[in-house]
C-alpha cells in the first residue's frame, strides 16, 4: 500500500465525521427526555432512552398535527414529484428526438428559465393564485411544483445520449405509433434518467419551504418544514412550554429526514449515474 | 409530416406549466412592479419609480451586499470541499470510499430547514456540544448565530448542505474521463498530484462551471436558512437580512405587493447579470449548455 493513501483515508474519515455530526447529534438527542437534553452534559452521547416516548408525544401533540404534516409532505412530494416527472420526461424526449418548427427557440427559452431565480416568482404566483381562489389549498403547492426546466434539460441530454434513432425507426417500421414507440422503446432505455428526475423532483418538493410558507395559512395544510418552522417559533417565544416542544422538534426532525435517506440508499445505483448527465456534455 | 405535430404534443404539457407558472408570474411581476398602491390614491402607474426606489433603498442594498459577500466566500469553499472529496474518492477504492461517498452526499437528502435547525441546535449555548466542549476547556465558545458571527454560522450550514451534491456531480464527471490519459501523463513523468491538477481538474471544468452557476443562483436567493434561524438567532436576522427575506416581509407583513415585486425583479436582474457576466467570461473554455 502506498503511503499517500493513508493520508487520503484520514481525510475521508475527517470528512465523514464532519458530515455525520449533525445527524448523529439528532439521533442521540431524539432518545433523550427534556431533562437530559438540557442537562448540559454529553450532547453527543446517550443519556437514558426515551425515543419511543418522544415519538408517542410527537404524534399526539396538538391533536396529532405532526402526523397530518407528514401526510401532507408525502402528498405534495408524490403529486409534485410524479407530476413533474410525467411532464418533463416526454418534453425532454420531444426536444431530443423530433425536429419541429420553433423547437430551438422554445428550448432556448427553457434554458434561459433554468437561470430564472424561482423564488422571484413566488410573490407574483401568490397574487395570481389568490385571484383564482387557489391560495391556501393543496393546489397552490402542487401545481407550481410541476415546473422544472432543469428536469427537461436533463431529460433532453439523457434521451439524446441513450436512445438511438435507428431503434425508434425500426419500431416505426414495425408499425408502432409514436406514443407506443416512446413507451415501449424509449422509456426503458431512459430509465436511470427518469428515476433521477423523479428523485430530484421529489426531493425538491419535499424540501420546499418558501413556496408552501407563502401559499398556505391554515396549519392543517402545512408540509413538515413549514410545520417544524412554526414549532420553532412557538418554542422560542414561549419559555414555559418551550422545553418539551424542543424535544418534539428534534424527534420530528429525525422522522422528517428518514424517508429521503432511505430512498437515496435504496436507489443509489440509479441516481449516482443519472445525476451526472447534465454536466457531462 | 405528422412527426412535427407529434413533437409538439410531447412538449405541450410542459409548455402549459411553463407558461402558467413561469412566464405568466414573470410578466405579472413585471407589470405589478410598474405600479404603486397608496391608501388614498389607489393604484397608479409609476413607471420605473419602484426600481429607482429599490436600488436606492438601504435595506435592499444591505441585503444585496450580504448575499454578494456571502457568495464570494461560500461558493469557492463549497467547490473546494467538493472537488477535494471527489478527487480523493476517484483515487481511493474500497469500503471506506463507498461509505464516505454516501455520507458526504447525505445532507442533500436533508431538507434545508432541518439542516439549518440541526446546526442551530449544535451552536446552541443551552444544549449544544460546542458550548460543552468549550466549557470543558474553561473558555466561552463563540455563539455562531450572534450578529458578528452569523456569517460564519451560515457559511458552515450551507457548505455542509450542498458540498456533497456538488461532489457527486464532479465525481461522475471524473469517472467518465478516459483513463488512458492518466497513463500518458504517467509516462511523461507526472505524479498523482500533477495528474489531479493538470489533467483531472481541467477535464471536469464544465462540471465546475455548472456547479458554480447553480450555487450562484441559489446563494443570491438565500432565504430558507436565515429565515428558519430567525427565532433562535436573537435578532441577528433582520427583516432586510437578504433581498428575498426583505421581499417576503414587504409582501406578507406589509402587503406591499407592488414594491415587493420590484425587489424580486431587481434581485432576479442582479442574478441574471452576474450569471451572464460569468458565462461571458468563461465562454472560450467550451460553452456550457451547448
Amino acid at each position: 500500500m502506498r503511503p499517500r493513501h493513508v493520508g487520503a483515508k484520514l481525510l475521508l474519515l475527517a470528512l465523514c465525521a464532519y458530515f455525520l455530526v449533525p445527524v448523529w447529534w439528532l439521533l442521540v438527542a431524539s432518545t433523550k427526555n427534556a431533562e437530559a437534553l438540557f442537562s448540559g452534559s454529553g450532547a453527543l452521547w446517550f443519556d437514558g432512552f426515551h425515543l419511543v416516548a418522544n415519538l408517542r408525544d410527537l404524534f399526539t401533540f396538538n391533536n396529532g398535527e405532526f402526523g397530518r404534516w407528514l401526510g401532507n409532505s408525502v402528498l405534495y412530494a408524490l403529486a409534485g414529484g410524479v407530476g413533474c416527472t410525467v411532464i418533463s420526461v416526454p418534453a425532454g424526449y420531444g426536444f431530443a428526438k423530433y425536429s419541429f418548427r420553433g423547437r430551438n427557440l422554445v428550448f432556448a427559452l427553457v434554458l434561459g428559465a433554468v437561470m430564472v431565480p424561482l423564488t422571484a416568482l413566488v410573490i407574483p404566483t401568490f397574487v395570481l393564485m389568490s385571484n383564482v381562489g387557489l391560495v391556501d389549498t393543496v393546489w397552490a403547492v402542487i401545481l407550481p411544483s410541476l415546473l422544472s426546466p432543469f428536469a427537461v434539460y436533463l431529460m433532453r441530454v439523457y434521451a439524446a445520449g441513450s436512445v438511438p434513432d435507428e431503434l425508434l425507426d425500426a419500431a416505426r417500421l414495425d408499425g408502432a405509433g409514436e406514443l407506443r414507440t416512446f413507451v415501449r422503446v424509449a422509456l426503458p432505455l431512459m430509465r436511470p434518467g427518469v428515476i433521477t428526475v423523479l428523485l430530484l423532483s421529489i426531493v425538491t418538493t419535499w424540501n420546499n419551504f418558501f413556496l408552501p410558507l407563502t401559499m398556505l395559512s391554515s396549519s392543517k395544510l402545512f408540509p413538515l418544514p413549514v410545520g417544524i418552522g412554526l414549532w420553532t417559533q412557538l418554542a422560542s417565544s414561549n419559555n414555559a412550554g418551550g422545553q418539551s416542544l424542543w424535544n418534539l422538534i428534534i424527534v420530528g426532525s429525525l422522522v422528517s429526514i428518514v424517508p429521503l435517506i432511505v430512498a437515496f440508499l435504496t436507489l443509489q445505483k440509479y441516481w449516482q449515474g443519472g445525476l451526472s448527465v447534465g454536466s457531462l456534455k | 409530416m405528422t412527426a412535427r405535430r407529434t413533437g409538439w404534443l410531447f412538449v405541450l404539457p410542459f409548455l402549459l406549466v411553463f407558461v402558467a407558472f413561469l412566464l405568466a408570474p414573470l410578466l405579472y411581476a413585471g407589470y405589478l412592479s410598474l405600479y404603486t398602491k397608496g391608501l388614498a390614491t389607489g393604484t397608479t402607474f409609476a413607471g420605473f419609480d419602484n426600481y429607482t426606489r429599490a436600488f436606492g433603498d438601504p435595506s435592499f442594498r444591505k441585503g444585496l451586499r450580504f448575499v454578494l459577500k456571502f457568495s464570494v466566500v461560500v461558493i469557492p469553499l463549497q467547490i473546494l470541499v467538493a472537488l477535494i472529496a471527489a478527487l480523493v474518492l476517484d483515487e481511493v477504492t474500497g469500503r471506506l470510499a463507498r461509505f464516505s461517498r454516501l455520507v458526504i452526499f447525505l445532507p442533500y437528502a436533508v431538507p434545508a430547514v432541518l439542516g439549518a435547525l440541526m446546526w442551530g441546535f449544535l451552536y446552541s449555548p443551552s444544549f449544544g456540544p460546542i458550548e460543552q466542549v468549550a466549557a470543558a476547556f474553561d473558555v466561552r465558545a463563540p455563539f455562531l448565530l450572534s450578529q458578528g458571527n452569523i456569517f460564519y454560522g451560515l457559511l458552515n450550514v450551507v457548505t455542509w448542505q450542498w458540498s456533497g451534491y456538488y461532489m457527486i456531480i464532479i465525481y461522475a464527471a471524473l469517472r467518465s474521463i478516459d483513463t488512458s490519459l492518466y497513463e500518458a501523463a504517467r509516462i511523461d513523468g507526472a505524479n498523482a498530484r500533477q495528474i489531479a491538477l493538470r489533467v483531472k481538474v481541467p477535464m471536469v471544468s464544465s462540471a465546475l462551471a455548472l456547479i458554480l452557476i447553480f450555487s450562484l443562483i441559489g446563494t443570491l436567493q438565500f432565504f430558507t436558512e436565515p429565515q428558519i434561524l430567525t427565532p433562535i438567532a436573537n435578532g441577528s436576522v433582520t427583516p432586510d437580512f437578504t433581498p428575498n427575506i426583505y421581499a417576503y416581509f414587504l409582501a406578507f407583513r406589509y402587503a406591499q405587493f407592488n414594491y415587493a415585486s420590484a425587489i424580486s425583479f431587481s434581485l432576479g436582474f442582479v442574478v441574471f447579470l452576474v450569471v451572464a457576466i460569468f458565462m461571458y467570461a468563461t465562454r472560450k473554455r467550451g460553452g456550457l449548455f451547448t
